[in-house]
């Protein structure tokens, strides 16, 4: 395996609940709670998990767009949070994030080269003033968008092509990293298909590691080398993407793959289907013990008091990491390879170039309200990352 | 579990719905839908026609924007006229034209014949007043339930919906509840006074897959029992996989195929279809290579000439460009919107 990049310690971030006119601090939502991992050179990681398990927290606090409770970042052998200015400089550079919402993380008032070449305003070393306008059309095209458009606005644009300017952004520095959070979550199937498929080609040629955050188990699946699940702040399982997805040993991953819909009827009522009951408890009051056991249909006594570990426990093949007492596979997913099975292009391709119509996209007129509304939502970057709302609005609004 | 047992529940039941020997519960008919706004006319709906029959599952299949949500409001009757019209077109249930009835018989068909559960259930709910309230209120009204006999239904159908302790929590509002809670909630309003028809439009795109399966499981059970026809609007094609009977996949406001669900899958007839089911990462595969349908839905003001998916399609030739392809039979129940469906089929 290549070497480590960037390595998880234990991260914790407790935000403060505040209550009463006195704002005291009356508890803590426990976000992300001790989370380890380790990023390996070129890979993707895939970060699993339904909706508040602390997916988006743990990507900014690789990004160190706030700081961790406890735990440490270390990046190439360097512990980010004793860093100096100048390694902090280096290490922004190194690490990049992409956003999930096409529509509100471009600031609409920039054109896409403002918005790209904004990165080489802070880090002017990269790419000197007299070159930046070849290096945005450099990157346009990179991304399979047209270079002459450097001049459009992102309304211009949709949302498939919104994405490619964020991809584009968050690569304009030549990271070695990019945080991806839901970056194609937000698309219909057929244009994410055309993203998922530029950021391999991309990775594959730039030699990126990603970060790859998403709750689409079948996308994780099929872009990760590595996936972890995230279970109210902890990791639950890590391992390949065969470990886990063919050789699942913690019940919560086994659940969750039991859950999502495959597209083939022919599979209706074949499937082990695991229904778990109730809801995720709140990150404010996690269950002692291991946090699922609520939940779990294979809770003992020792599940209420003592924290499962995550550390290698026997798979059925060999053994990866697992953090639950009885852990034991349970093979959910019937897996087909289908390695040599090439799409019909008669119907689909797979080439990365954006090959919509973009005069199509690009005639029509930006409601004036519309650019109003993304406006206020901005809240710009003083580096060259821009912070934008999860679709449910509240948790990923805040300041950097 | 039948709730016929006490008096109450024994007035829940509609004294009398006609409903066609054949089970033909809706028929659609060549529906238009526009929307006239500052900008221009947008041809949101333009023809569609389906057939809902009792105890089927019948799955609208599309992109954002291809009009699922519009054809729904439509049926329900709570489009905002204007800025929307509709200019042609027939909506029958149970044989008598919704589009041409006294309006206020049509509301009356809203709730006890078909309703519908939305995606998003906090913002369909109302905040201030209590779940168990909003529930009891439609006995209260509909059934002239008093208010005790209204409070025990809405408590029978909380616990129908699986919603833990109901009988505590009829009091609480719908900010209290989880997403999965509220969208219980959503549904036992829905099936309160037992409807014919049930809508559910994108009922589960908002909720996390663990609870999405619960909640597709609550709604095939429900479905089954009270044998309603259900019309699950979606746009994934891994849930129609699991529940739906029939399929019809929408493009551009028309439906460019209409299939049973397994020869759908096995064999697409129409491009469009068929580059989304290659366009899906699928959770039981590995090594998969990924294709994309190039490009983007078209401008409803702009609607391309022809087929409308030819600006996309890798199969158009010159006549996809000037005529447009009706929708039309090409085997036994399989219809598809394409001048070359036949090749298509046999791909
Ligand atoms: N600044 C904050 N203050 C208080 N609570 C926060 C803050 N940021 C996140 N949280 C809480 O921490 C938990 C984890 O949030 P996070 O956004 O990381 O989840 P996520 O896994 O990305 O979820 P989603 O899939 O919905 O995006 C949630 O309960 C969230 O409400
Ligand atoms: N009130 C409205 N005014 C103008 N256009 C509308 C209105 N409601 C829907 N539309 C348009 O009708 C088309 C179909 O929308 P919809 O049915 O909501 O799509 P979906 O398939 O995603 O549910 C879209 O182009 C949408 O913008
Ligand atoms: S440790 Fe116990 S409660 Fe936790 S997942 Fe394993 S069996 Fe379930
Ligand atoms: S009619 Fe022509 S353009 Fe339309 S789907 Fe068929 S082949 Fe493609
Ligand atoms: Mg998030
Ligand atoms: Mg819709």
């Amino acid at each position: 395996m290549p070497e480590v990049i960037l390595e998880a310690k234990d991260l914790v971030k407790h935000y403060p609940i505040k209550t009463g006119i006195m704002r005291r601090t009356t508890g803590h939502v426990k976000a992300v709670d001790g989370v380890s991992f380790e990023l390996h050179k070129g890979e993707t990681l895939g970060i699993v998990g339904e909706s508040g398990c602390g997916k988006s927290t743990l990507g900014r606090l690789i990004m160190r767009l706030e700081e961790p409770t406890a735990g440490e970042v270390v990046f190439e052998g360097l512990e980010m949070q004793k860093a100096s200015t100048g390694d902090m400089r280096k290490l922004r550079r190194d690490i990049q994030i992409v956003f999930q919402d096409p529509y509100t993380s471009l600031n609409p008032r920039m054109t896409v080269g403002d918005i790209i070449g904004e990165p080489f305003e802070i880090h002017s070393e990269v790419v000197p003033k007299g070159g930046r306008r070849q290096r945005v059309q450099e990157l346009l095209d990179l991304v399979g968008l047209n270079p002459e458009h450097i001049n459009r606005y992102p309304h211009q644009f949709s949302g498939g092509q919104r994405q490619r300017i964020g991809i584009a952004r968050g690569i304009a520095l030549n990271p070695k990293v990019l945080v991806c959070d839901e970056p194609v979550s937000a698309l219909d199937v057929s244009v994410q298909a055309q993203v998922v498929n530029l950021m391999e080609k991309l990775q594959d040629e730039l030699g990126l590691a990603y970060i790859f955050i998403a709750h689409d188990l079948s996308v994780v699946r099929h872009i990760s080398d590595r996936v972890g699940v995230m279970y109210l702040g902890k990791m639950a399982e890590l391992g390949t993407e065969d470990e886990v997805y063919e050789h699942p040993t913690h019940p919560y991953t086994q659940a969750l793959l039991s859950a999502v819909p495959v597209p083939d009827p022919t599979l209706r009522g074949k499937r082990e289907q695991i229904v778990l009951v109730g809801d995720v408890p709140s990150p404010a009051n996690p269950p002692k013990g291991c946090r699922f056991h609520t939940r779990c249909w294979k809770a003992q006594e020792k599940c209420k008091v003592e924290e499962p570990q995550l550390i290698d426990r026997p798979d059925g093949q060999g053994a990866h990491r697992s953090a639950c007492h009885f852990a034991e596979l349970r093979t959910i997913v019937e897996t087909v390879d289908v390695t040599q099975v090439e799409p019909d292009d008669r119907f689909a391709g797979t080439d990365v170039r954006d090959p919509s119509d973009a005069e199509a996209a690009a005639d029509v007129p930006a409601p004036e309200s519309v650019n109003e509304h993304v406006a206020q939502d901005r809240n710009l970057p003083g580096d060259a990352t821009t912070m934008v709302q999860n679709d449910e609005g509240a948790p990923d609004r805040r300041e950097i | 579990m039948t709730t016929t047992t006490t008096r109450a529940a024994k007035k829940a039941v509609p004294e009398s719905r006609y409903v066609p020997e054949d089970g033909l519960l809706l028929d659609v008919e060549d529906l238009h839908v526009e929307f006239h706004t500052a900008d221009g006319i947008a041809k949101a709906i333009n023809g569609v026609s389906f057939q809902l029959r009792q105890g089927e599952t019948l799955a609208i299949l599309g992109e954002s924007g291809s009009g699922k949500s519009v054809t729904a409001q439509a049926i329900m009757g709570i489009l905002d006229m204007p800025p929307a019209v509709i200019p042609e077109g027939k909506i029958r249930y149970c044989g008598q034209d919704l589009l041409t009835m006294d309006p206020e018989v049509r509301r009356k068909t809203r709730g006890p014949e078909i309703s519908m559960i939305f995606q998003d259930a906090l913002s369909s709910l109302n905040p201030v007043f209590p779940v168990g309230w909003q529930i009891a209120e439609m006995f209260r009204q509909h059934r002239e339930l008093n208010k005790s006999d209204a409070m025990n239904e809405a408590v029978r159908l909380m616990e129908r919906v699986q919603i833990p302790a109901a009988r505590e929590r009829v009091k609480a509002y719908p900010h209290q509840f989880s997403g999965g809670m509220r969208q219980r909630i959503m549904i036992a309003m829905a099936i309160a006074l037992d409807p014919a028809v049930l809508i559910a439009d994108e009922p589960t795109t908002a909720l996390d897959v663990t609870v999405q399966a619960q909640i597709m499981a609550l709604l095939e059970e429900l479905q089954e029992e009270r044998k309603m026809g259900l019309i699950l609007i979606t746009h994934d094609l891994g849930v129609v996989a699991d529940v739906a009977d029939r399929i019809a996949v929408m493009y551009a406001g028309r439906l460019v195929e209409t299939a049973d669900i397994l020869p759908l899958y096995a064999s697409p007839a129409h491009p469009y279809t068929r580059g989304l089911l290659e366009s899906i990462p699928r959770l039981d595969q590995k090594g998969q290579t990924l294709a994309a349908i190039g490009g983007l839905p078209p401008n409803l003001m702009r609607i391309p000439q022809g087929c409308a998916f030819n600006p996309r399609c890798r199969m158009a030739q010159d006549i996809c460009r000037q005529d447009r392809p009706e929708l039309r039979e090409i085997v036994s129940g399989r219809f598809s919107a394409c001048h070359f469906a036949e090749e298509v089929i046999d791909a």
